[in-house]
C-alpha cells in the first residue's frame, strides 16, 4: 500500500524514538526491563512488574501473531488504497504486547485470527514503519 | 447514605432541534437545549449553579465538541459555584459523574450538563472528527496507530468489532437487529433523523465501511445539542417532574487505558463498568424496564447487552435474533428513540434525554407501555466506558 498516500506520521519522543527509527538497522525495539525481563510497551523507563528503572528498548525477532485485525474499505481520503489490513499484532515474545499495524504483501482476506506474521520495515521520512507481513514470504 | 449518585437526580431534559444541517449556530442550539431543559425542571436561569460538560470545548473545526462552557456560562449569564469539563473521564457520562462529586461536595445544587455537536455542518467543509492531523506529526494515545491510515473511528473501533465476530460466531442478518430496530423506533420519534423503516435487505445491500461495520452501523453525524439538569435530591423533591434517581454509577478504569494495549478487545472496557455499577445497588438486570445503551457503532450495543447481564456472554446474537426481546414492545425494549444509529449523534446525550423522557411516561407514539420506572444507560467504547442506572421516583 506504500506509494499512493504518504502515511501521517507520529511525533517522536524520548521514550517512542527508537521503536519508530530501529528498522534503519533492521530491528525491532522494545523497552524491556533489565532486572525483571519484562516488555514495556508503550515504552516508558518504570516496569510496572517489579518497579524497575532500568528499562531500555532492546531488538526483539521481529515475530508474531495477528491478535485482531480489520479490512478497510471506505475511502477517507483521497487516495487511500482500496482495501487494506489494520492489525494489532502480538509479540512472539510476550503476547500482552500489542502492535498496531498493516499488514501487507498479501491479499487482505487472506489474514486470519492467529496468523504468524513477521515484521519488515518501510522508511518514511526520518521514521522507519514496522509494518508486518505473513510467515514465508 | 453510602453513595452520592443516591444523593442525585436528572430533574430535567432538553434537546434542540437536530439536523443534517442548522441554520442556527452551535452555541444558539447549546442554548435551546439548555433553556429546554431548565424549563423542564421548573427552574430558572437563576437557579442553575453549577455546568458540567464533556469533553469541553475542542477548539477545532471539526464540530466535535464546538462549545465551551464559558460561552454558555456567558450566554444565559448564569452565575456558577462550580464548573467542570474534561475529556479524560468515563465516557460522555463523566460530566454527570463530576456533578455528583460537586453536589456532594456543597459545591452546587442545580448543574447543567450539555453535549453539543456540529458534525453535519463540519463535514461540508472537511473531513470532521478525523483522527489524523492534517500536515503536522500527530501526538498522544492515537499516535501509535497514525502511519497506518487510521483516519476513523470506525476503522479503530472496527478491530476490536471483527474480534467479538470472531469469538461469539454473530452473522451479518443477526447484527443488523440492531440498527433495524432502531429504525424502527426513530420512525415514532419527531427529534430523529431517519425515520424511514430499513430491512434486512436495504442493512445487506448497504455499503460496507471497515471490518464487520456497515454504514447502517454506525452513528449519524449531526448538528444538535441535548441537555440535562442534575439536582441534589433535597432540590430535585422540589421540581416540576418525578426526580430521576441516580440509582447507581459505574466510573471505574480496571484495565489498561489504551487504545492498543486493550486486554479483552472483544468486550472492551465495559465489564467492570456494569460490575461496578451492579455493585452500587439492590436492583438486579431483570428489574430494567428500558435500556439506552450506547450506539456510537451497533457494537457497543451488543457488548452492553452482555455486560450489562441482559444476556450471556455473546449471547447477545441470540437476544437480538428476530428483533422482538429489544422492541418497544419486547422485554427490553433498547435505545426506544433511534438511538444514535438513526436519531443522530448526540453521543449519550441523546440517551439519557430519551431514557428520562420515557420514565415520565411523555414519549408519545413510542413510549414503552407498563409505566417504566428503571432505565439502565451507558456510554463509550474502547478503554473508556461509563454506566448509570436511573430509577423514577
Amino acid at each position: 500500500m506504500s506509494g499512493s498516500l504518504p502515511r501521517p506520521l507520529p511525533a517522536l519522543d524520548r521514550d517512542n524514538a527508537a521503536y519508530w527509527t530501529g528498522g534503519e538497522k533492521g530491528e525491532l525495539l522494545i523497552c524491556r526491563c533489565g532486572d525483571c525481563g519484562y516488555y514495556v510497551h508503550p515504552p516508558v523507563r518504570f516496569c510496572p512488574e517489579c518497579e524497575s528503572r532500568d528499562v531500555a528498548p532492546q531488538p526483539v525477532s521481529g515475530r508474531g501473531s495477528v491478535y485482531t485485525f480489520t479490512i478497510n474499505y471506505k475511502q477517507w481520503v483521497p487516495r487511500l488504497p482500496e482495501r487494506y489490513v489494520l492489525a494489532l499484532v502480538a509479540l512472539a515474545e510476550q503476547e500482552d504486547v500489542l502492535l498496531p499495524c498493516n499488514v501487507v504483501n498479501c491479499d487482505p482476506d487472506e489474514v486470519t485470527f492467529g496468523m504468524p506474521v513477521k515484521v519488515l520495515f518501510e522508511q518514511c521520512e526520518d521514521l522507519w514503519v514496522p509494518l508486518f507481513e505473513p510467515e514465508g514470504r | 447514605m453510602r453513595y452520592g449518585e443516591k444523593n442525585c437526580a436528572i430533574t430535567g431534559v432538553g434537546i434542540s432541534e437536530v439536523s443534517r444541517g442548522s441554520a442556527k449556530s452551535s452555541l444558539e442550539l447549546t442554548v435551546d437545549a439548555a433553556l429546554d431543559a431548565i424549563a423542564d425542571a421548573g427552574l430558572k436561569r437563576s437557579d442553575i449553579d453549577g455546568i458540567a460538560t464533556w469533553p469541553g470545548g475542542d477548539g477545532n473545526a471539526s464540530g466535535f465538541s464546538p462549545v465551551w462552557i464559558g460561552q454558555l456560562q456567558d450566554a444565559l449569564r448564569l452565575k456558577l459555584n462550580w464548573y467542570s469539563n474534561g475529556g479524560e473521564s468515563p465516557g460522555q457520562y463523566g460530566a454527570v459523574f463530576n456533578a455528583i462529586g460537586a453536589i456532594n461536595a456543597g459545591l452546587a445544587r442545580h448543574v447543567l450538563i450539555y453535549r453539543s455537536m456540529y458534525e453535519a455542518s463540519a463535514r461540508k467543509l472537511a473531513f470532521a472528527n478525523s483522527l489524523v492531523k492534517e500536515g503536522e506529526r500527530q501526538r498522544g494515545g492515537f499516535a501509535w496507530y497514525a502511519p497506518y491510515h487510521v483516519h476513523a473511528a470506525a476503522l479503530q473501533q472496527s478491530l476490536y468489532f471483527n474480534a467479538y465476530v470472531h469469538k461469539s460466531g454473530i452473522r451479518p442478518e443477526q447484527q443488523a437487529m440492531i440498527a433495524i430496530n432502531q429504525r424502527r423506533n426513530a420512525g415514532l420519534n419527531p427529534h430523529a433523523i431517519y425515520r424511514d423503516p430499513i430491512t434486512l435487505d436495504d442493512y445487506m445491500a448497504s455499503p460496507r465501511i471497515a471490518g464487520p461495520l456497515r454504514i447502517y452501523d454506525c452513528d449519524v453525524p449531526i448538528d444538535g445539542s441535548a441537555a440535562i439538569i442534575v439536582s441534589a435530591m433535597d432540590a430535585a423533591r422540589d421540581c416540576r417532574n418525578p426526580a430521576i434517581r441516580i440509582e447507581a454509577v459505574g466510573s471505574s478504569m480496571q484495565y489498561r487505558n489504551s487504545w492498543t494495549q486493550l486486554a479483552e478487545v472483544d468486550t472492551q472496557a465495559q465489564p467492570k463498568v456494569a460490575e461496578m455499577m451492579w455493585s452500587r445497588t439492590d436492583l438486579k438486570p431483570k428489574d430494567v424496564d428500558i435500556a439506552e445503551l450506547y450506539d456510537g457503532f451497533s457494537f457497543h450495543t451488543l457488548n452492553w447487552l452482555e455486560n450489562f447481564g441482559f444476556c450471556e456472554r455473546y449471547g447477545a446474537k441470540d437476544f437480538i435474533e428476530g428483533g422482538t426481546r429489544i422492541a418497544l414492545e419486547g422485554e427490553l425494549p433498547v435505545n426506544t428513540g433511534g438511538g444514535a444509529l438513526s436519531g443522530g449523534r448526540l453521543h449519550a446525550y441523546g440517551a439519557v434525554w430519551e431514557g428520562c423522557t420515557q420514565l415520565w411516561g411523555r414519549a408519545g407514539e413510542r413510549q414503552v407501555k407498563g409505566d417504566p420506572r428503571v432505565c439502565a444507560t451507558s456510554t463509550a467504547g474502547g478503554p473508556l466506558a461509563g454506566a448509570m442506572l436511573l430509577v423514577r421516583e
